[in-house]
């Protein structure tokens, strides 16, 4: 679904992201984590093109998504991405948040749009708040929002880009639930999140980043219990004295 | 439409444009200097604790603002001029009243547009400024002259720059009342030898130049004038 | 100063209207007519004026800034006789001078409203272009359905700003003749002779009161835009 081919990255003379080479299978759900500047929210911003990359090559769904020749709209439109900041419309009410994509992107007429974005509200637990506006919501609230905008779109992949980081501790519980619940649905996921107890429970696979180099790459189980490389070890133990 | 350069080789029209810049210019500098001190001396007035001060000196930003340029010249060479006593005014028709009246206008013009940029300036100081000199011993004054005003106008340099931008373009409204400046000139020239796109030309050229002259000396003085910790 | 009630009594229909209704109209008519043909005609051009002067493609951005540089730098009143002398060029026909205004007025507010329309375009957080784009929406649509919109709201008090400046730039008709306010005032005053000064007290009079009243307006709108603006406290 996902696949990274020897992908480099400069920001002037730093190497942000060093011969990346991986893959993430359809219905996977990959945690990426580590350090702050491990490159690993540029990573997932390769995939929609969010960042450029001078070396190698990213596939979704078979096609090279760097090419200057390619459809890039037609091909964001199938790769859903939630942000750190969440990045709500705030000028139009939740309803039509999720509204609008569908139907200016794919000419979604407004009654079946409206149809399916209660239904995504309903999913995430805010049919109530349809017709409020973002800054009326809590940090909580938007997050949840921005990943029903997200789904609007039926992307067969979805990237989470710290999505818990913005927001007050109380409010976490209810984002992560929302991702379990689309890990348990069978959708291909790839987050980059310090929550770790959400990793050990729904992640097949997490990949551990240093200095724009992936060190490590286990099972959860593995890789929490047993981390095979210091630097691994290091983070590790570092998070379990935070 | 043929282009012909070579009237100015022909008759006084070079030597016209020539005065016609010089006025412009000194017009210029002229108003600056006098609106800029004058500014000073409205925003150390204005912050003084005196109401009636105050009112007037926002009386008088506000007219100035809310008044054309042009307006403010006619009033000065129309209106105000006829009530000056009669040996005043046979004194100044004499001379030339009109680039004096037209001084007059554009510098108070200025004087009000820099006085609400520097206090904007000022007021995104922190008051403590202003308290800490006072509890040092300095007066209302001084306090104002040494530290407040010089932070104030660093920071107020890029709006300063656009309103110098606005005064030099304002120039050309003293040619309404008939000072020779630059749009009078190329005016006069385009009656004389019908040759508009040329006459035009040259004198766009001139603004332009002058104009992006001004933004750069701006862009230098902000940069030299930056003080380390001012937003 | 005590005749100036009999002035406006007097002049104060031929203040207002010109010559109406044994002529054109002119006047503080004339006036508002030509900052309100001002406006309306730059915006749409301001607003592709301002897209291009942010637009990726340099191609677009540069000819745009050259052309607001240009603009901005130059006069009013070299931007009337250059519109004076290049209209009739362009159109084949002599124009009034009330058309040589508008389009005077319309080049410079075009020049200046792209700026506004830039910055404002400039303050959308890049996260709201990031959003849009991750979702597919084209540059076309992301700036249609998520930056313009935001943008306007920023950006009304100063486009009243630059509204309250055109109607203070009409009094520059006076050179050519037009028969706006500062012109029928300047007339009033020929016929008075010996009271300039109180002729002129009422011209100044009646800029002052329009554009300190919009300035109010402007005020008022910016006090009720950072009250709405102002997200209501979470709710968990």
């Amino acid at each position: 679904m996902i696949r990274f081919h020897k992908v480099d990255k400069w920001y002037g003379e730093y190497k942000a992201l060093d011969q990346i080479d991986e893959t993430v299978k359809k219905g996977e759900v990959v945690v990426v984590c580590g350090p702050s500047g491990s490159g690993k929210s540029t990573l997932i911003r390769t995939v929609n093109r969010l960042e450029p990359i001078q070396g190698g090559a990213v596939y979704v769904n078979g096609a090279d998504i760097h090419r200057p020749d390619v459809n890039i709209n037609r091909l964001r439109s199938e790769i859903g991405f939630v942000f750190q900041q969440f990045n709500l419309f705030p000028h139009l009410s939740v309803l039509r948040n999720i509204m609008m994509a569908p139907m200016d992107v794919r000419g979604m007429r407004v009654g079946p749009a409206r149809e399916q974005a209660m239904a995504l509200l309903e999913k995430v637990g805010l049919a109530h708040k349809a017709d409020a506006h973002p800054p009326q919501l809590s940090g909580g609230q938007q997050q949840r929002v921005a990943i029903a905008r997200a789904l609007a779109m039926n992307p067969p992949v979805m990237l989470f880009d710290e999505p818990t980081s913005a927001l007050d501790p109380e409010m976490v519980g209810e984002v992560l639930q929302v991702m379990k619940q689309l890990a348990h649905d069978g959708m291909t996921m790839v987050c980059v999140t310090h929550e770790m107890g959400f990793a050990r429970e729904v992640a097949d696979r997490v990949i551990f980043m240093d200095a724009g180099r992936v060190i490590e790459c286990n099972t959860p189980e593995k890789f929490f219990s047993a981390p095979e490389h210091p630097r691994a070890q290091k983070f590790i133990s570092d998070i379990r004295h935070a | 439409m043929d282009i012909d350069f070579t009237f100015l080789r022909e008759g006084p029209y070079l030597g016209w444009l020539l005065m016609g810049a010089m006025r412009t210019l000194a017009l210029f500098a002229a108003a600056w200097v006098m609106g800029f001190l004058l500014a000073l001396l409205i925003v150390a007035v204005r912050a003084s604790p005196v109401p009636l001060l105050q009112r007037l000196c926002m009386a008088f930003v506000g007219y100035h603002r809310n008044v054309p340029g042009l307006v403010q010249i006619f009033f000065w060479y129309f209106g105000i001029s006829q009530l000056l006593p009669q040996s005043w005014q046979d004194a100044i028709n004499a001379s030339h009243s009109e680039f004096v009246f037209a001084l007059i206008a554009l510098s108070l013009n200025t004087a009000a547009y820099m006085s609400e940029d520097i206090r904007s300036g000022i007021r995104s100081l922190p008051p403590t400024q202003f308290e800490a000199a006072r509890a040092l011993g300095l007066s209302y004054l001084r306090a104002m002259y040494r530290v407040v005003l010089p932070q104030a106008v660093r920071i107020s340099v890029p709006p300063l720059v656009n309103q110098s931008l606005s005064l030099f373009k304002s120039t050309s409204l003293a040619m309404a009342i008939g000072v020779a400046e630059m749009t009078y000139v190329s005016r006069q020239i385009e009656n004389e030898t019908f040759r508009s796109m040329e006459a035009f030309a040259i004198a766009s050229v001139f603004y332009l130049l002058m104009s992006f002259l001004i933004m750069g000396v701006g862009g230098w003085s902000q940069h030299r004038l930056q003080t380390a910790g001012v937003h | 100063m005590t005749d100036i009630p009999t002035i406006l009594y007097d002049f104060g229909l031929m203040l207002l209207l010109g010559g109406y209704p044994n002529g054109p109209v002119g006047g503080l008519a004339l006036t508002l007519f030509l900052a309100i043909m001002g406006l309306v005609c730059s915006f749409p051009l301001a607003v592709l004026l301002g897209i291009a002067r942010v637009s990726p493609w340099r191609a677009l951005a540069l000819p745009a800034l050259a052309l607001t540089s240009i603009v901005r730098g130059l006069p009013v009143l070299m931007l009337i006789f250059w519109a004076y002398f290049i209209v009739p060029l362009m159109t084949g026909y002599s124009v009034s001078g009330v058309t040589t205004v508008v389009c005077a007025l319309v080049a410079y507010e075009t020049a200046f409203l792209a700026e506004v329309i830039r910055a404002g375009i400039q303050s959308v957080p890049r996260g709201q272009v990031e959003a849009s784009r991750s979702l597919g929406l084209s540059y076309v649509g992301t700036m249609r359905r998520v930056i313009l919109p935001q943008a306007m709201r920023q950006m009304t008090p100063s486009i009243l700003n630059q509204f309250i400046n055109l109607i203070k730039n009409t009094s520059l008709g006076y050179i050519i003749s037009v028969n706006e306010l500062t012109s029928a005032a300047y007339q009033v005053s020929g016929q008075l002779l010996t009271k300039p000064f109180q002729v002129y007290f009422i011209l100044a009079s009646f800029y002052f009161v329009i554009c300190y009243s919009l300035n109010l307006g402007v005020s008022r709108l910016e006090a009720w835009t950072a009250r709405s603006a102002k997200p209501q406290l979470a709710r968990t």
